[in-house]
């Protein structure tokens, strides 16, 4: 039986751009000199380094551990030395450096024992499948980054349903679906595995229309692996069908809540490169360590190849014939809603799935048409094309008047940056742009706003405080005074002065002090010592005669 | 007309009554308005703005003593939004209480340092930790930049270091604002499109995810 689709709003239909890098088969890239692993690749907490520089290490070891529950563990993708654990370029549209495990590849790309050892999985726990998944470094391959593991927890029993998600919807990118041509039985056995650690029965996976290939190898796939629960669904070709949300409402005509997760109607979704990896992690011990990359645009053969994470872009667009000096502009990811790299010495991480090199086609509506911006002439075109629903003209409105109370209040959270509405502008305004700008200025204005409450905080203390110390010190001069008025007769009163007198001789005395670090000096540095020491005697001694001169004196009545 | 008199002076007495009350129950504490401001400014309690801190500065403004202007660690952001609550028009900073400047934290040199303690005392927010005769040093996640403890140390050893952009701490920029010259856009323009195919025309699929 056919499964009833539903539609999503807007959406547009772009040129896919994809027979370029399927033309040929799939190849493994050249071992660099140089491995790159950012401490940062996922989402949540950096990943802790537990190498030293100067250490050798395994293809598959760990070289960093998950920083806490919401992270994941780096493995090595080749083995090699430690040269360092410092600020290098990494993907990031800011360019700005992080910290990053640098491994130069001694070329033998030894394993360690266990890894690529066959496992029996049929035998483990839900529990042990996760635990499996987590240590291995899996984290959500289609884009996101998030810990996989985590979207394999079902304790509540929220989860009813498990979407694979094959819809590579993107122009350019093709890692996923060389991937099911190449891999298809992996990853259905991987989306077993899957539906073991939730414990459900009902999986769906999607795959678009124009990939009738692919389909039929997964549906193979399917009847090989005896996934009978298992639905294959084709997906109409419209951008962007392959976001979660998109496909969601596609596959269920359920929307996620607004600023919700899938979890909320019961839904997990997953990306059929994930698959892949759990079962390489499950089934034969490997941890995420390599992965498909389409490199597109102008190189001479573009193709998907098979990379080692922290491989540098630079590495791959020379063995794919791309020319490095003439480099203008590289895209990581898809031309709608990749970023352009400001050096091509960054690394690939586990989320890289394109690299589009010197991409001039008019069809990318990402920076190059800034520049050509022209007035909004409130076509409407935008919200046409939004796939969200949302009002992409009011939210550039609010956006460009830095209205970010109002323009809350038109869901911009709700926005996936999908570039739809950028897309179809006549104007050609970076639409995106704006919303991304208004984003992330809100989140920094938010923590700006934490950080001043904290400081009022403190300085309201700082206040309260030296209040405090006022007081105490008033309190204190009081009792002193009490005690000197308490004391009756002129002879107390001597002898508490003498007292006095008698400690502060006593420190002055004792107040010898013993020199540290005179070992190994050289003579002149003794000579200039005994100098110092002469003249600080004979000042002490002046002082003490001095004093002791006044007291009598002033002991005279 | 005496009935009228003593049924007046009666509901005088109650509503007295009932008015005094309330003034006692519904006590609001403190001035909400000076709070809201209060709420809006930085916190930095630099002392630009003349007054000894934020909270001085905000009963300032509350009372319109002080012009909302005054506060460079706020800058436009906090000017605009402090003219959005008062229902005032945003005004430029007034230059004579300073300029506006990048996020900055204080930075003890210390090797130079005597251990005086006299940041410590200025410190307003107590971000420098130091005892007597110790060297200090600055909790440079508290600091707020104010600059207060540069001015009394003895050895200027004190710096105030610009904080570098952070992935944490970066945006997006704004986008470029249209050229002013939109004549000669118009020409960029026309020049492109030449050089464009047909086939690279964007198109709309109006009937864009249709079920199957």
């Amino acid at each position: 039986m056919m499964r009833r689709l539903f539609n999503f709003p807007g959406g547009v239909r772009l040129r896919e751009h994809k027979r370029e890098s399927t033309s040929s088969p799939v190849a493994r890239a050249q071992l660099p000199e140089k491995i790159i692993l950012p401490l940062h690749q996922h989402i949540g907490v950096p990943a802790k380094p537990v190498v030293n520089p100067g250490e050798q290490v395994l293809k598959g070891q760990i070289v960093a551990e998950a920083g806490n529950n919401i992270s994941a563990p780096i493995h090595a993708s080749t083995s090699g030395k430690v040269l360092a654990i410092e600020d290098h370029a990494i993907p990031h549209p800011s360019g700005l450096p992080a910290r990053s495990i640098i491994i130069d590849v001694d070329g033998k790309d030894e394993a360690t024992d266990s890894y690529g050892t066959a496992r029996d999985s049929s035998a483990l726990t839900a529990e042990q499948l996760r635990e499996a998944v987590k240590d291995s470094g899996i984290v959500g391959l289609g884009g996101a980054g998030f810990p996989s593991y985590l979207k394999l927890t079902n304790e509540q029993n929220k989860v009813a349903t498990l979407i694979l998600n094959g819809v590579e919807c993107e122009p350019y990118i093709t890692c996923d679906q060389m991937l099911m041509r190449n891999h298809a039985l992996e990853i259905v056995r991987g989306l077993q595995i899957m539906q073991r650690a939730l414990g459900i029965q009902q999986a769906i996976v999607a795959i678009e229309n124009n990939k009738p290939k692919e389909l039929e190898l997964m549906q193979h796939a399917i009847y090989e692996a005896e996934a009978d629960n298992v639905e294959l669904v084709q997906v109409p070709t419209v951008y962007p069908a392959g976001g979660e949300k998109q496909l969601i409402q596609t596959l269920t005509g359920k929307e996620v809540p607004s600023q919700g997760l899938p979890m909320d109607i019961g839904i997990v979704c997953h990306n059929v490169g994930t698959a892949y990896a759990i079962t390489r992690a499950i089934e034969h011990n490997e941890p995420l360590i390599s992965r498909y990359i389409t490199i597109a645009g102008s190189v001479a053969k573009a193709q998907v190849l098979e990379v080692p994470i922290g491989t540098p872009v630079s590495h791959l667009i020379e063995q794919c014939g791309g020319n490095r000096k003439t480099l203008s502009r590289v895209i990581m990811g898809g031309p709608m809603m990749g970023f352009a790299l400001h050096d091509d010495e960054v690394p690939v991480v586990k989320t890289t799935n394109c690299i589009l090199v010197n991409s001039v086609i008019s069809d990318v509506p990402l920076p190059s048409r800034s520049n050509f911006a022209m007035p909004c002439i409130r076509c409407g075109a935008c919200t046409q094309a939004c796939p969200v629903g949302l009002l992409p003209q009011q939210l550039y409105w609010y956006a460009r008047a830095k209205e970010f109370d109002k323009i809350q209040d038109y869901d911009l959270f709700d926005c996936i940056e999908c570039g739809c509405c950028d897309y179809v502008c006549p104007s050609q305004i970076p639409l995106v742009q704006y919303y991304r700008y208004a984003k992330s200025t809100i989140w920094q204005q938010e923590k700006e706003k934490t950080f001043s409450d904290i400081s009022r905080q403190r300085h309201e203390f700082h206040n309260y405080r030296l209040e405090r110390e006022k007081k105490e010190r008033e309190l204190r001069h009081k009792q002193k005074r009490q005690v000197v008025e308490g004391t009756s007769t002129q002879d107390d009163k001597k002898a508490a002065i003498q007292a006095a007198m008698d400690r502060v001789r006593k420190k002055r005395d004792h107040s010898e002090v013993k020199p540290k670090n005179v070992d190994n000096l050289t003579d002149q540095q003794r000579k200039l010592i005994e100098e110092v020491e002469a003249r600080r005697k004979k000042k002490l001694e002046e002082i003490k005669h001095d004093t002791d001169n006044n007291e009598v004196e002033s002991r005279k009545p | 007309m005496l009935t009228a008199v003593i049924a007046l002076a009666v509901l005088a007495v109650i509503f007295g009554l009932a008015l005094g009350y309330a003034a006692v129950r519904f006590k609001v504490e403190g001035d909400p308005l000076v709070e809201k401001i209060d709420a809006l400014l930085p916190q930095t309690q630099c002392g630009q703005c003349t007054y000894a801190g934020c909270r001085p500065y905000a009963e300032a403004i509350a009372k319109g003593e002080a012009d909302i202007n005054q506060c460079p660690p706020g800058g436009e952001t906090t000017i605009i939004a402090l003219a959005d609550l008062l229902g005032r028009d945003p005004k430029p900073l007034n230059p004579e209480h300073g300029e506006e400047k990048g996020k900055r934290v204080a930075v003890i040199d210390e090797e130079v340092c005597i251990g005086c303690t006299l940041c410590i005392q200025a410190c307003p927010v107590d971000a420098i930790l130091g005892a007597p005769k110790q060297m200090h040093t600055v909790i440079e996640d508290e600091c707020t930049g104010c600059d207060l403890c540069v001015p009394p140390c003895p050895v200027d050893c004190i710096d105030m270091v610009e904080v570098k952009s952070s992935l944490d701490s970066w945006t997006w920029n704004f986008p470029e604002q249209l050229p002013k010259n939109l004549a000669s856009l118009a020409n960029q323009r026309r020049d492109s499109d030449a050089n464009r195919t047909d086939d690279d025309q964007p198109t709309i699929s109006k009937k864009a995810g249709t079920g199957s």
